[in-house]
């Protein structure tokens, strides 16, 4: 019987024991590790339409700053970041939305209207009413925003980071 | 395969560990003998999670309470993790106290096994002890208040009364002092002398063997 091809009950127990395991500690094993790596399975991408009002409140060819908040949630902490953006309606049912944020250093910049130029006082960064750079440090224009207007209504796609 | 079997057990003596622990001679008992080892199972159990929970856990008055909802809501299988901890802690206190009972109604404590009932005392208070603890850490109005009656209890015997409350709170009032020593208890004392004292319970069992079940002439 030692020598019979026939499967040993020994050898059966094994093997049924061997596949029992298998799928236990598959139960056990990969919640586990969905448990510590779920954090960086989740999209990072907070994008999202904002809408800043009728566009027919805008004064036409006169950059408007429009402020507004976006919450950041963190596991279990939130970060309310204030963001600023200069809208120019520009007369035709469009508008060009600037992101306030000078491209040097990240301070915030302020329209003149006297000059006609965002001008940065941190490092005396200066852009025409384009966003194009025309004095100082700056790497490049102004950041823009995708807009759109439906329904009279102006709104920019925002993309974190 | 059976060559570096042979390799390592002739260096750390594998198979005599096998025989001693797990191989050794035991008296025909009864299911009631399974209570000692199902505490062990959960002991590990609970140690597990409960490294699995600090993975998240924050303790502190501010984060305590989200950072478990964040456990519950927001981690994948984190209400699995939690779950097992909240209901392995239950079942722990359940399990280790017939583990006593069986003790002492098969008069397993009498000589030679005193110190391992002595350190069994020692790991059922821990084992109560890890309960009390962990209760205050969801940081929820249950936990705050059970502590705050918890340690006001000891508050009442005389003299030192006061003095005993105020150590368990570290301070005149329930606080995040209070909730950060827990912590600290919770996962690094008691678990610390749970895990010496199941070493030296678990050496006199190997040491000793388990009692046999009393006979009616005992």
């Amino acid at each position: 019987m030692a020598k019979s091809h026939e499967l040993q009950r020994r050898d059966f127990v094994k093997s049924v024991v061997a596949v029992i395991g298998t799928i236990i500690g598959g139960f056990i094993t990969l919640p586990a590790i969905g448990y510590l790596i779920s954090p960086a399975l989740k999209g990072s991408t907070a994008e999202a339409w904002i809408p800043l009002g009728p566009l027919e409140n805008y004064p036409v060819d006169t950059p408007t700053l429009f402020n507004f908040t976006r919450t950041k949630i963190n596991g279990w902490e939130k970060t309310v970041n204030s963001y600023g953006v200069y809208v120019v309606n520009q007369g035709n049912g469009q508008a060009k939305v600037y992101n306030n944020m000078c491209t040097h250093l990240s301070c915030r910049v302020t329209w003149q209207p006297d000059n006609q130029i965002y001008f940065c006082p941190c490092h005396d960064g200066q852009f025409d009413p384009d966003g194009e750079v025309v004095g100082g440090p700056p790497p490049r224009p102004l950041n823009v925003y995708e807009t759109k207007v439906e329904e009279g209504v102006l709104s920019i796609h925002f993309v974190e980071g | 395969m059976e060559k570096l079997y042979t390799w390592l057990d002739e260096r750390l003596g594998l198979q005599t560990i096998y025989d001693t622990v797990l191989d050794r001679k035991v008296p025909k008992v009864n299911w009631f003998y399974t209570l000692g080892s199902a505490s062990l199972f959960l002991f590990v159990m609970q140690a597990v999670t409960g490294i699995f929970l600090t993975v998240y856990y924050v303790p502190s008055p501010d984060h305590a309470y989200d950072s478990i909802q964040y456990i519950m809501n927001g981690v994948a299988f984190g209400w699995l993790i939690r779950g097992i901890h909240h209901w392995g802690a239950t079942l722990m206190v359940i399990v280790v106290f017939f583990h006593m009972l069986r003790t002492f109604f098969f008069a397993s404590y009498k000589y030679p096994r005193e110190l391992t009932w002595l350190t069994g005392v020692g790991l059922l208070l821990c084992t109560l002890g890890m309960g009390f603890t962990g209760y205050l850490l969801p940081w929820n109005q249950r936990a705050y208040w059970a502590t705050t009656v918890g340690t006001e209890i000891p508050g009442t015997a005389p003299f030192i009364g006061p003095f005993i409350t105020s150590i368990l709170r570290g301070g005149t009032d329930l606080s995040g002092v209070t909730l950060a020593r827990f912590f600290s208890v919770h996962i690094w004392w008691l678990p610390a002398a749970i895990v010496l004292l199941i070493g030296v319970h678990m050496y006199l069992i190997i040491r000793l063997g388990i009692s046999s079940v009393p006979k009616p002439e005992d």
